[in-house]
């Protein structure tokens, strides 16, 4: 991998997260799509080598990130997305999410929209935590990750685990959808912060 | 529910279509969409009531519009793919409305049709070199490309030169070719770039500010000391000067003029004046 063409580091907390996007670039003749670019996810965590769970969000992020990116404009080429998880205090997940989007912005691929990543947590009482900590994740009921993207606020991917009514869920989603508008603020912030100085 | 129904509503209400021209100079993010000059009247809530008068009702701008780099047609809209400062250009003849484009900062190159870049020879084989441009795939460059080449009197090309030529074939579905003559036959300053002197990287963006056409920043740094530079706007530049401490000294401050600030140029530039 010769050059990293953007680093970004947002900050759930104390979750932090590397993100590097590489593209687009030559690409293997068995993994080339004739009318669309391979968008590949890298996730490597921060101790030991990637285990199934990485690979699963890895899934979850290439499923999101194919949904916004313009692949078509690059046919036959590879987008990869590299992931180094640095820290993980909870809602891991959001905060690759959220890395990947900004990697991808900096980086000049086209896309379609913004997305970005929120977790919510139900514990015992039925209270809805955004964020939560990784004690919290470990107690909730459930934990529901939802990507949702910038123009309509849309769900554009969401997993969950642990038990939960459909009131609850759509409960968390809204509480999910007004959150985003936090994230996407902070990401026209830091964008306009970097085009200031040029 | 309810309350949840109206955060909703709330959340969603912030995002509307924006005129283009309302937002030229400003950063735009990806996803935005922007109207054009002619279907500005009744958009957007609170305009409901106010019909703004037009003063030349018959010089629309109905012509055509062009969109650029970063900009995609999304039905009678534009959308916005690429993060950047939304810049216009007046038509120059007068007809159509202008092109509208996003001024993007990025590292990797896209070959674009016509633009002339810095390649280095990877490969050789048969009639064609492979030469890599910096983008997703090698270009092609024929062996006949070179001004007076015949198939007798072949060029002096070897793996690992650098070439400047230009794109005539860049598109998304092709491999690229690239030529070192004009159309009329003719190299104009392109062909195999000589012995010495250093190759380095810069943003595409720099690139594109150091070749405007009244850049201060090339003034200053002819007047420190003869050189020779080409520009490929694949974000490559070859620099070369008398000795090597002072190619060095230029190639760090092309690569630094990225984040400096005029003054903070100036001041580097009359230091290394005096010295």
């Amino acid at each position: 991998m010769k050059q990293v063409l953007k680093e970004s580091l947002p900050t759930n907390g104390d979750t932090s997260v590397l993100a590097g996007v590489y593209g687009p670039a030559e690409v293997k003749v068995s993994k080339e799509i004739f009318n669309k670019a391979t968008l590949e996810v890298n996730l490597r965590p921060k101790i030991g080598l990637p285990g199934v769970a990485e690979k699963s969000r890895e899934r979850l992020i290439r499923n999101t990130c194919e949904a916004v990116v313009l692949g078509a404009l690059h046919p036959r080429t590879s987008i990869t997305v590299v992931l180094q998880v640095v820290s993980d205090a909870g809602s891991l997940l959001a905060c690759c999410l959220n890395a990947a989007c900004m990697a991808l912005v900096d980086a000049g691929v086209p896309m379609r929209a913004l997305f970005c990543g929120v977790t919510c947590a139900l514990d015992s009482d039925g209270t809805l935590l955004l964020d939560p900590t990784a004690k919290q994740e470990k107690e909730a009921r459930a934990v529901l990750t939802f990507a949702l993207d910038s123009v309509e606020r849309k769900l554009l991917m969401s997993t969950t685990k642990g038990l939960y009514s459909d009131a609850e869920l759509q409960q968390c989603l809204a509480a999910a959808q007004a959150a985003s508008q936090h994230v996407f603020r902070f990401y026209r912030e830091s964008l306009q912060r970097r085009y200031s100085k040029s | 529910m309810a309350e949840a129904a109206a955060v909703v509503a709330e959340s969603l209400a912030g995002y509307r279509a924006r005129a283009a021209r309302a937002v030229l100079e400003q950063v735009v993010l990806p996803g935005e969409e922007l109207l054009l000059p002619g279907q500005e009247d009744g958009e957007g809530p609170g305009s409901a009531g106010e019909r703004p008068l037009r003063l030349n009702a018959g010089a629309r701008s109905g012509g055509r519009v062009v969109c650029g780099p970063g900009l995609r047609r999304c039905g009678d809209r534009l959308l916005v793919t690429k993060c950047g400062r939304l810049r216009h250009k007046e038509p120059g003849s007068g007809n159509g409305g202008g092109v509208y484009w996003v001024d993007s900062q990025q590292k990797r190159y896209v070959p674009v049709k016509g633009d002339h870049v810095i390649g280095i020879v990877t490969a050789k084989s048969g009639d064609i070199f492979k030469v890599d441009v910096g983008g997703s795939e090698p270009a092609s460059l024929s062996y006949l490309s070179f001004e007076g080449a015949t198939k007798r009197n072949r060029p002096n090309v070897q793996v690992g030169d650098l070439i400047y030529g230009q794109f005539v074939v860049a598109n998304k579905d092709m491999e690229p070719e690239m030529v070192c003559i004009d159309s009329c036959g003719r190299a104009n300053g392109m062909g195999v770039i000589g012995q010495d002197g250093l190759l380095f990287k810069v943003t595409l963006g720099l690139i594109r500010r150091l070749l405007a056409p009244d850049c201060e920043i090339l003034q200053e740094v002819g007047k420190l000391y003869p050189l020779e530079i080409v520009f490929g706007m694949n974000g490559r530049i070859w620099v070369k000067a008398k000795t090597i401490q002072q190619t060095l000294i230029l190639a760090n401050i092309l690569e630094a003029c990225e984040h400096m600030t005029a003054d903070q140029r100036k001041q580097i530039f009359s230091r290394l004046a005096e010295s």
